[in-house]
């Protein structure tokens, strides 16, 4: 026999180790402290090796995040194969859009990735702004920076809150929803809508904030932060976190790029891509912000990205709202943007124009164009086809959700059961853009 | 945890080009064409059959035999590195005479680059065909997939080529075609006799069973469907 202690478990509540390291809990120590692997208890069962099992997880899961169904391969509890299906909440979004005008296809773009609608709302009307070689105005830019900011910081709260929840904490959950309601409040103030906005307009928005706006919005950001601070004091060095985060799901820089991963997926697997700096649209690039990377590409480290780019929201607001512009929010261009009510009843000109953009819409010249924003999932492309008329030919939506989850066979495979949930929720899906 | 790796940097291939900004005043036609334009002209000659720069972005259209071949050099070649996939998909034209058009979006993430390659399909053609990109990027898997769901466009090369958004059984066609009633093909009675006619204890396919020995463990009527090629929901 050789001189094994009994084994110590210790529950350690920072989730490191003595040496530092991260460290799953219950753990054994040897004499000297250094971490020593736990010997199996004896079989009970007759010996199963060898013996696979199927299980089905979803589409009614309440881990799954929506309408997602994996079937599992299982031997023991460790994943041998995953199939993933999708497709149940397919409605023929793009299909729908080749029968709108481009205003009327923003309010689907609502409903896709609910949780960041002014986000996909200011990144079609980017994109169609191209189409109609139309620029925006410094107002309208800094007023768009302001809304993805707003809804990229919803997306991640609610990110978190789930995931939260997924692996066995609660009050993070209350703290983050707490917020997402003050920003909710904030779009309620402005847009009059608070889940599906649909605010932006091709040339424009459909209004300017309204007085003392931007001054509960600097409240906001004011105290945003806390909550942040907070939430990290209480899940980051959480042992139980830690233990069921650390070294999940790792994907390598090489495999993340190839299997087209972005946004925080990406950028946890230690590549700087994000589309706000490398491809710059309203005028990222003179924002001041960092671009958080991960270093180890697992669960953790996604949640430690997404809790920097929280921080990182707060300052691009900031910025926006120093620098904010006097001026006009729409495009001066009546082919695009309706006249205002009281001139298309008096004057004869504005009628005309009123008539022609509601009964026939703008029309952008033959051509396409495709333009990616950094949603909070990534990079999300709106690729538009125009043949001269009204209505786009083509209206693609590059799903960065469709993308990440589709590398899962991948990050499941080999691990337990339990952390397929862990995994799962890492990716941040909303099954509203993977069905589409 | 030693399986730490060193970040990657965007751009790292090009130090030398001005730093990334928002485009303005972008023209709707000519500007600047992509640099790798004139390395794949010279590389592959005839395979780009046609180039243009529409708002800013470089378009090839390219020949449809060499598609593989040129995907893979610009993703290999240490001058091009176009080492992330962003789409996959294909555009229909309202005019039935123009063919169809697949496209693909890359990026070359070291030299900060954006290309788009075109293949057209010729109208008539029994089978739609192109050679599939999996094996040059993992990514490409399900955007492949929807793509032959949606528009019936076959992928040559494809491990795995599967309806992935509508269900298997799924008989009305390809949903993006132009020739596809926005309502659907069948009526809504027949939509809903078909949905109440499917089976919902057989919800397995016999290839998922068959991977797992869960199989054998199935009652005898059930493995009987299954193995007279019974699939999901049917």
């Amino acid at each position: 026999m050789a001189t094994k202690r009994t084994i110590d478990v210790e529950l350690a509540t920072t989730g490191l180790d003595a040496h530092g390291r991260p460290q799953r809990v219950p753990f054994a120590v040897d004499e000297s402290g250094a971490p020593v692997a736990l010997e199996a208890p004896p079989a009970l069962e007759p010996d199963l090796a060898g013996e696979h099992m199927l299980i089905n997880l979803g589409p009614q899961h309440p881990a799954t995040h929506g309408v997602l169904r994996l079937v599992l391969e299982l031997d023991g509890e460790t994943v041998v194969r995953c199939i993933p299906h999708i497709g149940y909440l397919h409605c023929g979004f793009e299909k729908i859009g080749e029968y709108r005008q481009y205003n009327q296809v923003i309010p689907w773009t609502d409903r896709e990735d609910y949780l960041n609608s002014p986000g996909n709302n200011v990144a079609f009307a980017l994109g169609a702004e191209r189409l109609f070689g139309i620029e925006i105005t410094e107002r309208c830019k800094v007023l768009r920076v302001i809304l993805m900011e707003l809804s990229r910081i919803i997306s991640h709260l609610v990110w978190l809150g789930t995931t939260c929840i997924d692996i066995g904490a609660f009050t993070p959950f209350l703290w983050s929803f707490e917020q997402r309601e003050r920003v909710y409040k904030l779009f309620e103030d402005w847009i009059g809508a608070r889940l599906t906005t649909t605010f932006t307009r091709v040339g424009g928005m459909g209004a300017d904030v309204p007085d003392g706006w931007v001054d509960s919005l600097h409240a906001f950001v004011k105290n945003f932060p806390k909550t942040v601070a907070e939430i990290d004091r209480v899940v980051t060095r959480n042992g139980i976190w830690v233990g069921r985060c650390v070294g999940l799901g790792v994907m390598s820089a090489d495999e993340a790029i190839n299997y087209g991963l972005s946004g925080p997926m990406v950028r946890a697997s230690g590549v700087a891509y994000d589309v706000r700096k490398d491809f710059p649209y309203l005028d990222y690039e003179t924002y001041d912000f960092d671009v958080p990377v991960g270093t180890n590409g697992d669960v953790y480290d996604r949640y430690l990205v997404r809790m920097e780019e929280l921080r990182q929201s707060v300052r691009i607001l900031e910025q926006a709202i120093e620098r904010l512009p006097e001026g006009p929010v729409n495009v001066d261009d009546h082919r695009v943007i309706l006249p205002p009510k009281s001139k298309a009843t008096s004057d004869m000109e504005s009628m005309i124009h009123h008539f022609k953009q509601v009964m026939e819409g703008p029309r952008p010249p033959i051509g396409e164009a495709y333009l990616a924003v950094e949603s909070p999932k990534g990079e999300k492309g709106y690729y538009m086809v125009s043949d001269g008329t009204s209505k786009p030919v083509r209206w693609r939506i590059r799903p960065p959700s469709f993308v990440n989850l589709s590398a899962i066979p991948k990050m499941v495979e080999g691990h337990l059961l339990s952390d397929v949930i862990a995994i799962n929720a890492s990716i941040d899906i909303v099954m509203g853009e993977v069905d589409r | 945890m030693s399986t730490s790796f060193t970040p990657v940097v965007v751009g790292s291939a090009a130090p030398d080009t001005p730093a990334p900004a928002t485009p303005r005043g972008v023209a709707h036609r000519g500007g600047s064409a992509n640099p790798s334009v004139a390395a794949l002209q010279q590389r592959f000659g005839n395979a780009v059959q046609q180039v243009d720069v529409v708002w800013g972005e470089t378009n090839i259209v390219v020949g449809h035999d060499q598609l593989l071949e040129i995907v893979r050099w610009l993703h290999d070649d240490p001058g091009q590195r176009y080492d992330y996939l962003s789409d996959v998909t294909a555009v229909e034209y309202r005019d039935p005479e123009r063919p169809l058009e697949v496209v693909w979006h890359l990026r070359s993430l070291p030299f900060r680059r954006f290309l788009r390659l075109k293949v057209r399909l010729a109208r008539g053609a029994a089978v739609l065909e192109v050679p599939s990109v999996w094996s040059v990027y993992k990514g490409a898997d399900w955007l492949e997939r929807e793509c032959f769901d949606m528009f019936g466009i076959r992928f040559a090369g494809h491990p795995d080529l599967r309806r992935i958004l509508m269900w298997e059984q799924y008989k009305e066609g390809f949903p993006l075609r132009k020739d596809f009633p926005l309502r659907g093909r069948f009526s809504r009675s027949e939509q809903l006799r078909q949905a109440l006619a499917a089976n919902p204890e057989a919800r397995y396919s016999k290839e998922e069973l068959s991977i797992a020995d869960a199989f054998e463990d199935l009652p005898d009527d059930m493995r009987r469907r299954l193995t007279a090629g019974e699939k999901t929901g049917e």
